[in-house]
This record gives C-alpha cells, structure tokens and sequence, in this order.
C-alpha cells in the first residue's frame, strides 16, 4: 500500500531538532521524500508496523503532528506533481 | 504475495559507489549523490560492471533483508552470487534433492516443462503467421507450426531424458528455422541462421543471449527465493557451475518474453546494427547503451501486467517467475501431481 506521511516538529530547542532527525530517518529509511516533511511510502504489512510504531515513539504528542495518508492505486494513479524536484518512482526500471 | 512492488537494481555504470544509510541504499558518483533506495524496494541487485564498489555495510543491509547480490560479466553471464545463509525449509531442499535422483519423477518434470516451451514457442509462430501477409513466411510458419503440434504429441511418449532432449532439440532447430519470418524490419543485418554462443558469432545471438541472461538471472533469484537449489535439475543435466534448474525454469519463459522482446526490439528498430561490436575473430558484443536499452525495455516488460491461470488472477510478468518457482516447489512436496508451465494466450 501507499502512504503518505506528513509531519510538523516543533524546533524551537535542541529535543526538537533532534525528534525532527530521527521522524525524517524513518521516513527516509521506508519511502521517498517528494517534500521538505512529506513522504511517499510504498510499503507492505509488515514494513508498516515497523515504521508507524517508530514514528509514534519519536514525536512528542504535545508538541508535534503526524498525519498519514491510505491511498489506494487509484489515488497513487491520479497524484500530479508539477515543478521541481520530481520524485523518484521506485516501481520504474531502477538501471544506473 | 508481497505486496510491495519489489524492483530489481541493475548497476551497470563505472564508478557507482553504493553504501548504506541506515536501512537504504545510498547511490553515488565521483562523490555525487544519485540515489537512496529503501532496501524493502529491492528484489535483488545485479552488478554487470568491474568498476563499482559495493561497501561491506551495503552488502549487510542486503544480506539483512534476504536480497541476493548477482555479479555478472558483460555477456550478462552469471559470475558470482551472494546471498545470506538460507533459513528456508531444509525438508524442502531434501525432497528436491530426492526428486532429481528419481529418474522417473526427473522425466514427469521435464516432460511438462517442454511441453510448455513447444506450446510457448507454437503460440508465438502462430501470432507471427496471422500478423504476415508474405505468403511464403505464412506457409513457412504454418509447416513448422504443425511440425511442432506433432512434436507436442509425442512428448508423453518419450521413454527417457535423453530421447526427450533429442525430441526437443529437433523442437528448437523447426523453431529457429522458422524465426527470421517473425521479423518485419532489419531481417539483414538479423538474419539468424545457427544458434550460437560463447561468444555469440552475430547480431540476433547476442541479442538472444543477453536477454536469456536476464531471465537465468530472474529465475535464479526466483527459485532461490522459492527455497529451492537453483544448481540442481531435471532436464538440464547438472555440470558444476551450472545452474541447472534456472535453465529448466527458463524454457518456458525463452519464447514468449525473451524471445518475443528481441524480435520487438528489432521490428521497432531500438535495437539496429550500429548497437553491435563486431570484434575479429568473429565474436559480437552489444555496446553498453544498447545493454541499457535491452535492460530497460526487458524491466519495462517485467511490469507488465499478464493473467496467471493457476492463481486465476492478473500479476506483473516479473512476479510470474517466483509463482512458476513455488508451484515447482509444489510439485516437489507432493503437493502437485505435475508441473505447471505457464502458457499465456
């Protein structure tokens, strides 16, 4: 399935840079980043428990938010994206 | 059925630098960052070029998440292959490993997966004969088409391996005899007239070759993933180094994907004479942008999306070869009678 994850991390001290390093290391680690705190994630069950239980344990509830999106392939099929850092497609011949 | 789309990574570029970033692949050039790859995106990866450096730690990362790293030279000949420590069902490796001593049980098998290739391969002259209108390619198709009908019904009837690898060998020289007529462009420069390889001694065979060491790889990885050994098989005798049982697998598979592509390839003209290096002495090599082309169109057509009979449902060709490598896996546990080669419309 595909999922996009959404994200606001207060940065006002250090805890809070720190949080946003680690909620964006898990997304990174699972997805593609398409902006500056919005990831694509294409992900099966199991990759799914893994990542939602991290990013749960890294934000802070008081002073962040996490939204995640269920799209389904007629969702994912109908996304546009216009201007610059087009993201990559991993469902695309990977040949480098 | 995994339901992420798992994409294999073909590195063919000197210089790539490949090293791990927590759980991706991170993909550099000459200190450039190209790309960061989650590695549950990933099938397996395939390196086809000397120059790239794969750290320790990247190959960690893929040993972590079951992928197998396949070296291959520039022929796309399978060099090197490695995988971490299998934890598959070692009950399952016996019963294959029992099933190849069985003389009987080894004919059953290789008896479906000809049968499979020669309806693959008489399906594929019969579409070439509705799309000509040259009646000499039509009559010529159409002898060999019947010639092949026959061969078919005589398969059951083989006593032993032998007779029927001689009864396929008769098969594969109607077949290619009958093959220029599929092409509709560039039948010069891609005349076929002997089957070649190692070195492959012109255009069509080194294009044929290259795109059967994409699908050796592809069943390679799809029998090891199935927990079966790839080495060990049924029609193919085994001989150290060969992976007897990627080559049973990819009978059925050579005439409708690698096959057919090639003769897309050519009739498209996205692969012409100029893609080829004649070296003296005979051997031909593809150039490296034209083993981009094939990797690409070949990856492409893996994507596409082609009913399966057995499962009764539509998945991508790339998936057809590990569902082809566990109903194999099926038989072997007894819980098949016969192999199910795939024979699409």
């Amino acid at each position: 399935m595909l999922i996009l994850i959404t994200y606001d991390v207060a940065t006002t001290d250090e805890e809070g840079a720190r949080r946003l390093r680690r909620i964006a290391r898990a997304c990174a680690d699972y997805g593609i980043r398409v902006q500056k705190s919005v990831f694509e994630c294409q992900l099966g069950p199991k990759e799914w428990v893994t990542l939602r239980a991290r990013l749960l344990q890294e934000f802070n509830p008081d002073l962040d938010s996490l939204r995640f999106y269920y799209l389904d392939a007629e969702a994912a099929a109908k996304t546009e994206h216009h201007g610059t850092q087009k993201p990559l497609d991993l469902s695309e011949p990977l040949i480098l | 059925m995994p339901e992420i789309i798992q994409n294999v990574l073909y590195l063919t570029t000197p210089g790539l630098y490949i090293q791990r970033d927590h759980l991706t692949f991170l993909i550099e050039r000459d200190g450039t960052r190209l790309l960061s790859l989650p590695a549950h995106h990933i099938e397996s990866i395939c390196i086809m070029e000397n120059e790239i450096t794969l750290t320790h730690g990247a190959m960690q990362l893929a040993l972590e998440h079951a992928i197998p790293i396949h070296y291959l030279d520039e022929h796309g000949r399978l060099r090197a292959r490695v995988t971490a420590i299998p934890d598959t069902s070692v009950t399952l490796r016996r019963d294959h490993y029992r099933a190849a001593d069985d003389p009987t049980r080894c004919l059953h098998i290789a008896q479906a997966i000809i049968a499979g290739k020669l309806h693959n391969c008489r399906n594929s002259l019969l579409r070439g004969a509705r799309e000509t209108s040259d009646p000499t390619a039509k009559d010529a198709l159409q002898s060999t088409i019947d010639a092949l009908a026959r061969l078919i019904q005589n398969i059951p009837d083989t006593p032993d391996l032998d007779s029927l690898r001689g009864l396929e060998g008769a098969a594969a020289q109607a077949y290619f005899s009958a093959f220029n007529h599929l092409l509709k462009q560039q039948q010069d420069p891609f005349t076929f007239r002997t089957r070649s390889r190692y070195p492959p001694l012109d255009r069509i065979n080194c294009l044929l070759s290259f795109l059967y060491a994409l699908v050796r790889h592809d069943c390679i990885s799809a029998l090891t993933v199935a927990g079966l050994d790839p080495f060990v098989g049924f029609l193919h005798a085994e001989r150290p180094n060969r992976p007897a049982l990627a080559l049973d697998l990819m009978e059925e598979f050579r005439p409708w994907l690698a096959d057919r592509l090639a003769i897309t390839l050519i009739n498209r003209q996205q692969i012409q004479p100029h893609d080829f290096i004649l070296h003296p002495g005979g051997a031909v090599e593809l150039t490296p942008d034209a083993r981009k082309t094939i990797l690409k169109a070949y990856q492409e057509r893996k994507r596409e999306n082609l009913h399966h009979p057995v499962l009764d449902q539509q998945i991508t060709i790339g998936r057809h070869f590990f569902v082809q490598a566990r109903i194999l896996a099926r038989v072997l546990r007894g819980d098949l009678p016969q192999y199910l080669p795939h024979i699409p419309k």
